[in-house]
């Protein structure tokens, strides 16, 4: 994973991103002090729950954020620094050269335009085509993802598709320029799972032909499991870990990494009780002191509370946010024996097969 | 789940029928139905879980408000004591609400927002039992809200001082204060935080355990229903299609559909996320006002035949039943085929 060295000459490039919101409660840090770099091709997940600022990064690369948002910090794509660019210098940028896809397809659809219409204007824009031709080119790309009878359904309106179909056709819509980079936000959370899977299926396959790179944003670690080369887990506007897939799910070392993917259901193992994390996420309007993560923390320690971790590399393409020591969270890491009868139960089994192993290895 | 015990809830044939006349239809027009729920046959046990899966469109959650009277239905739901309560009289009903309770999806959507914690946990208490004081009312309140993990200080709080978990926790506690027999939980977590989401299923897990509640847990996470759940009910388009243990259902998958399902779940491990092969759903939901003929599933199938077109397959099975006229786990050509049309 040599693309990873934030030196190489990555396609974005994101340093130290803050983005705050003036609200009447006062001041919010929705993102504070984000970096990430994305290589072309490459699939980056961005995962965390609702409030941990993963919307509002994406938001922020592409100069969405509300009217009461500001960033600062540096974006750059290709080289070319694109953070509070005028609208002028973004619109070049924006659907053409980095795209995005959104949670909710019936609210970022237009719902009183046409497909056609909606789609054709991205082509009108930015490749100066005429509207004959866009509208051919937008049915060939409806097409492409998988859109059965699409010459037939460009002409209906959005509601009449169902939930995957408008997902399908926000995809196409953010496809027509073949963008170098797409910004998937949450794009199956809406969908049922056998529609989700059809969905990752197309990006994957899409990604592969067209050659882009991809940051996707989601809660859903399963998701991350199947589509993510690199992860970036953020909680409190704040990354707390970056790994590449595989070392994060086998060998989480923050807490808050671990503890979700303790937290969640599996349909390939069973289990008793799930090990919840105990509270709930910070108000950005108060946070926490310290470590966003501190109060829900099971390893936190008075330093925690005193002042923010900073994100250090631990192992190569490896870095967390965290003053417990990477030995203590993985010590932690086994499967945690909750009541002390039950931990001596499972210790006098472990005892004894090791024994009945070791006799039978005798003989 | 001896057979000995009697069944708390015995629905058979159940049916729920839409008429969706457009908005400017005339009197005379003729009614276009549209059938939600077909002859859905199931037992729930005193103190089980029933999970109900299926897409949206499945009829799930239009299955649970008919057997609370929200919706009209028709066909048989005999609770425990013999009466049926499709059909009953809201009068009548009342009783049987106190029994059968309801935990709802978006956890601030079902609270009023002008109604005191307090005001909204006890409401089903005043409702039911009109003969409480109010000191006992109010001591009945607080014991609940420590039961489902909320301060009892908060009693005066109003529901947007609350976070989304901490809501779920006062639609449970709304739910047991009366302490019923039956609760239907309508996709309880599917809008709360991962890490949120397993503190409540902890809590209606245990709530259950400690007073011997049944549940229907209606969810489209089949991991969440697989965690919680005894039985599991698999629904498509208004039919079931499989309704198995648990254990058996997710071990052993009979009908098609669910196969294709359970494979489209993903899995949090890299490893195994990626070697795993899905079974593709060819198409589209099929429109449930116009339902195929025979097996509904029979369009989207891998191993449709002629004879699912023509006659459906009824749900067969001692323990473990399917609704199948070839049920039997997909074999490798089969999935082949399925992945190579679609």
């Amino acid at each position: 994973m040599d693309k990873n060295s934030e030196g190489d000459r990555a396609l974005l490039q994101v340093s130290d991103l803050n983005v705050r919101f003036h609200t009447t409660d006062g001041e919010v840090s929705a993102v504070n002090g984000v970096s990430l770099s994305l290589a072309r091709g490459e699939t980056l997940g961005i995962v965390g729950e609702s409030g941990s600022g993963k919307s509002q990064l994406a938001f922020s690369i592409m100069g969405l954020l509300a009217r009461n948002g500001r960033a600062n910090g540096s974006v750059r794509f290709d080289g070319q620094e694109i953070l509070n660019a005028p609208p002028k210098v973004l619109n070049k940028i924006r659907a053409d050269k980095i795209a995005m896809v959104f949670q909710d397809p019936m609210t970022s659809l237009n719902p009183y335009l046409r497909v056609s219409d909606q789609m054709a204007e991205v082509l009108m824009l930015h490749r100066g085509m005429g509207k004959a031709q866009a509208v051919a080119e937008c049915a060939r790309m409806l097409d492409a993802v998988k859109i059965p009878d699409a010459k037939g359904r460009i002409r209906l309106y959005p509601h009449e598709f169902s939930g995957g179909m408008r997902q399908r056709v926000m995809i196409a819509m953010a496809l027509l320029c073949k963008p170098d980079v797409l910004i998937a936000d949450e794009p199956t959370t809406a969908l049922d799972v056998t529609v989700q899977a059809q969905i990752m299926q197309l990006l994957d396959d899409l990604q592969t032909e067209f050659g882009m790179a991809m940051i996707l944003i989601t809660h859903d670690l399963g998701v991350v499991a199947g589509a993510c080369e690199r992860v970036m887990v953020m909680y409190g506007g704040r990354v707390m870990e970056r790994a590449a897939t595989d070392p994060l799910f086998a060998d989480p070392s923050h807490p808050y990494t671990q503890g979700l993917l303790q937290a969640i259901p599996r349909v390939d193992q069973r289990g008793d009780e799930l090990s919840a994390i105990p509270g709930s996420p910070p108000n950005m309007t108060f946070p926490p002191p310290g470590c966003p993560f501190q109060p829900r923390c099971a390893y936190a320690m008075p330093i925690c509370e005193a002042q923010m971790p900073p994100l250090d590399d631990f192992a190569p393409g490896r870095a967390r946010a965290c003053h417990a020591s990477v030995m203590t969270v993985r010590a932690g890491h086994a499967p945690q024996p909750l009541l002390p009868e039950a931990a001596a139960e499972d210790q006098a089994i472990a005892a004894a097969s090791a024994e009945a192993h070791a006799a039978g290895g005798t003989r | 789940m001896t057979n000995a015990q009697e069944p708390l809830l015995r629905v058979r044939d159940l049916k729920v029928t839409f008429d969706i006349r457009g908005a400017g239809a005339m009197p005379w027009s003729p009614p276009r139905l549209l059938q939600a729920v077909s002859g859905v046959d199931f037992n729930l046990m005193p103190g089980q879980t029933l999970g109900i899966v299926g897409e949206s469109g499945s009829g799930k959650s239009t299955l649970a408000r008919a057997l609370i009277g929200l919706v009209p239905a028709t066909g048989e739901a005999r609770w425990q004591d013999g009466t049926n309560l499709i059909g009953l009289s809201p009068r009548k009903m009342m009783k049987y609400r106190n029994d059968i309770q309801m935990i709802f999806q978006d956890p601030l959507a079902s609270l009023n927002p002008r109604m005191t914690v307090g005001q909204i946990i006890a409401e089903p208490l005043v409702t039911h039992h009109p003969g409480l004081s109010r000191d006992e009312v109010r001591g009945r309140v607080k014991e609940m809200m420590d039961r489902v993990g909320l301060l009892p200080n908060q009693i005066n709080r109003y529901p947007h001082e609350f976070s989304g978990g901490q809501c779920q926790r006062i639609g449970i506690a709304r739910a047991l204060i009366v302490r019923p027999k039956l609760v239907i939980c309508d996709e309880p977590v599917s809008a709360l935080d991962v890490s949120i989401q397993a503190q409540v299923i902890n809590l209606l897990a245990e709530l259950q355990r400690d007073l011997g509640l049944a549940l229907i847990f209606i969810a489209h996470d089949l991991s969440v229903v697989k965690h919680i759940s005894d039985r599991v009910l698999v629904m498509y388009l208004g039919r079931v299609m499989e309704l198995a243990e648990a254990e058996a259902l997710y071990a052993d998958p009979r009908h098609p559909y669910t196969q294709a399902l359970l494979s489209a779940v993903p899995i949090p491990d890299p490893a195994l996320e990626r070697a795993k092969r899905i079974i593709p759903l060819g198409g589209e939901l099929p429109s449930p006002m116009k339902p195929p003929s025979g097996c509904v599933f029979r369009t989207r199938c891998a191993r449709a035949a002629p004879i699912c077109a023509d006659e459906r397959p009824e749900l067969l099975g001692v323990e473990h039943l399917t609704a199948c006229h070839f049920p039997g786990k997909l074999t490798d050509e089969e999935i082949e085929r399925a992945i190579s049309v679609a």
